[in-house]
């Protein structure tokens, strides 16, 4: 059985040419017959299958839908069409640090956002020490999140994303964040859960980090899936498709 | 059969998210203020004051006869500023969760509904300064206070209705929230809350004693009262009506915002 099976998924948009946001404006519009919607396919038809165990990479343009496409994955938004199967429980890092309040310390953050994440108080309990460990910022636990700054706040997001062993990891852009250092201890925990079964599928735009960790790799090209293959194959098209543009 | 399930399901996962929220919203409204939860009590106590300042001298309204005026008064203010506290915090929820279900996903209901129980916390708080108002004035304490509960219970179950509403509906129109607040004021003014329609004199007395039975509020208010000031069990009439709204409220809440929840992300 696949983790993640993804089926002739698309997403519209509707791009309101002139945004409604009063009822008069709307009525008005409506009366006249000028509501337009411009539809804009942010995925098109879009099948694809990740097995257990698998590192799935992601690439493409910006613009190309990957961030779309795992937003349907994750369940944040419905496709217009299609459908998406998921068994196991997902992680989603998405933007890290979903759900924190600037206003609120480190501390009372870790809890409000492992309850984002599904996680029960007596888990994030249990769990504490470790993921202060991890992040590194113990001296700062009582601070306010928003003196903090964007390197440390995105320490301690991964520190609770990645605490569960989720079975899958769904990860968007996330290991740009941090210095090398903690770059390093982000890929080294991602490898852990790897050996222990999870499930990854990374978006990233560097092609070299993909080419590293990746098992499997899907292009996508404005909306649409261009090749799906193994790692090799997809990014060395991917990458002639540079050395297209830049002659 | 299978849906409800999942739902309830769906809510055990998400108790604890719940509670956290409410937490944060408790710890962000005190914050930094010095006096702290005591302003939910202080606050009613203050404006109960003024009010009863206000109605008992210079327009002069006790002439129509209710016994303890400021407990009178005080009940009407407290469930009704539950009433305004929860619809219109519940209505702006959807707008202020936008980064969080944009990114991860999360039952959205959930978030009128905290407000919706921040509001109850708010207000079980503020019930401190009923307690003081009927010692100051030496109100009698009723064994059938208890069954305030009734009321109170059916009050926050048609906010809740009345707030999935609002939330759904002003993702898509904003101009609800501004609407909104002038809609509770004048339905303050028609919800008893500092006069009694049925002893009230004057030419209007009439009119507003045939019209006031369809505002849902005042049955709330005024069971809480017959419980709590009378001493008297709630009679039939107000526990049909308090129940029925509810749960029309609720049913209609829940299939309004059940039916557009997935647009919200797209609008938001």
């Amino acid at each position: 059985m696949s983790m993640i099976e993804v089926n002739n998924v698309s997403m519209r948009f509707n791009m309101a040419k002139e945004k409604h946001e009063s009822l008069k404006e709307y009525f008005l519009a409506a009366v006249q017959g000028k509501l337009q919607f411009e539809e804009f396919y942010a995925l098109r038809d879009v099948s694809l299958k990740v097995e257990k165990g698998e590192f799935y990479g992601l690439i493409g343009l910006n613009g190309s839908g990957k961030s779309t496409l795992l937003k349907v994955i994750a369940g944040v938004y419905k496709p217009s069409a299609g459908s998406v199967t998921v068994n196991g429980s997902i992680a989603p890092l998405i933007e890290l640090g979903a759900g924190f309040d600037m206003d609120l310390t480190a501390r009372e953050n870790i809890y409000l956002n492992g309850t984002v994440l599904g996680l029960t108080p007596k888990y994030i309990d249990s769990k504490f020490d470790e993921i202060v460990e991890f992040s590194e910022l113990r001296d700062f636990l009582d601070v306010p999140l928003k003196n903090y700054s964007s390197g440390m706040v995105s320490r301690i997001a991964f520190s609770i994303a990645t605490i569960t062993k989720p079975d899958i990891l769904i990860a968007d852009e996330i290991l740009s964040v941090g210095d090398f250092m903690f770059q390093e201890k982000c890929e080294k925990r991602m490898a852990e859960l790897m050996s222990g079964g999870t499930t990854v599928i990374l978006v990233s735009h560097s092609i070299e980090q993909i080419e590293r960790m990746c098992d499997r790799v899907t292009w996508l090209e404005k909306g649409r899936v261009r090749m799906t293959g193994d790692t090799k194959t997809v990014c060395d098209a991917y990458k002639a498709l540079d050395q297209e543009a830049a002659t | 059969m299978r849906m409800l399930k999942a739902y309830c399901q769906d809510f055990w996962r998400f108790r604890f998210l719940l509670q956290n929220l409410i937490g944060r919203d408790f710890k962000l409204k005190y914050r930094r203020s010095v006096l702290g939860v005591v302003w939910s009590v202080l606050n009613p106590l203050l404006m109960c004051l003024v009010m009863v300042a206000v109605f008992s001298s210079i327009l002069d309204m006790r002439g129509s006869g209710i016994d303890n005026f400021p407990v009178y008064l005080i009940i009407g203010q407290l469930l009704f500023n539950f009433f305004n506290e929860a619809t219109s915090t519940a209505m702006s929820s959807m707008l202020s969760a936008a980064p969080l279900i944009k990114k991860v996903y999360i039952p959205k209901y959930i978030f009128p509904l905290e407000r919706v129980c921040f509001a109850l916390v708010n207000c079980l708080f503020s019930f401190i300064a009923l307690v003081l108002v009927m010692l100051v004035t030496g109100a009698k304490l009723h064994a059938t206070a208890i069954l305030a509960v009734y009321p109170l219970a059916t009050l926050f179950i048609f906010s809740l209705g009345i707030g999935l509403m609002l939330a759904a509906a002003t993702v898509f129109f904003r101009d609800i929230m501004h609407l909104w607040g002038v809609f509770t004021t004048a339905l303050m003014y028609f919800s008893a809350v500092f006069y009694d329609p049925m002893t009230m004199g004057g030419t209007s007395a009439e009119l507003l004693r045939s019209f006031i039975g369809y505002n849902p509020m005042y049955w709330y208010i005024k069971g809480f009262r017959m419980t709590v000031l009378y001493g008297q069990v709630l009679d039939f009439n107000t526990i049909w009506v308090c129940a029925l709204c509810a749960v029309i409220a609720l049913v209609l809440g829940l299939i309004v915002f059940r039916s557009q929840q997935d647009k919200f992300v797209l609008h938001i």
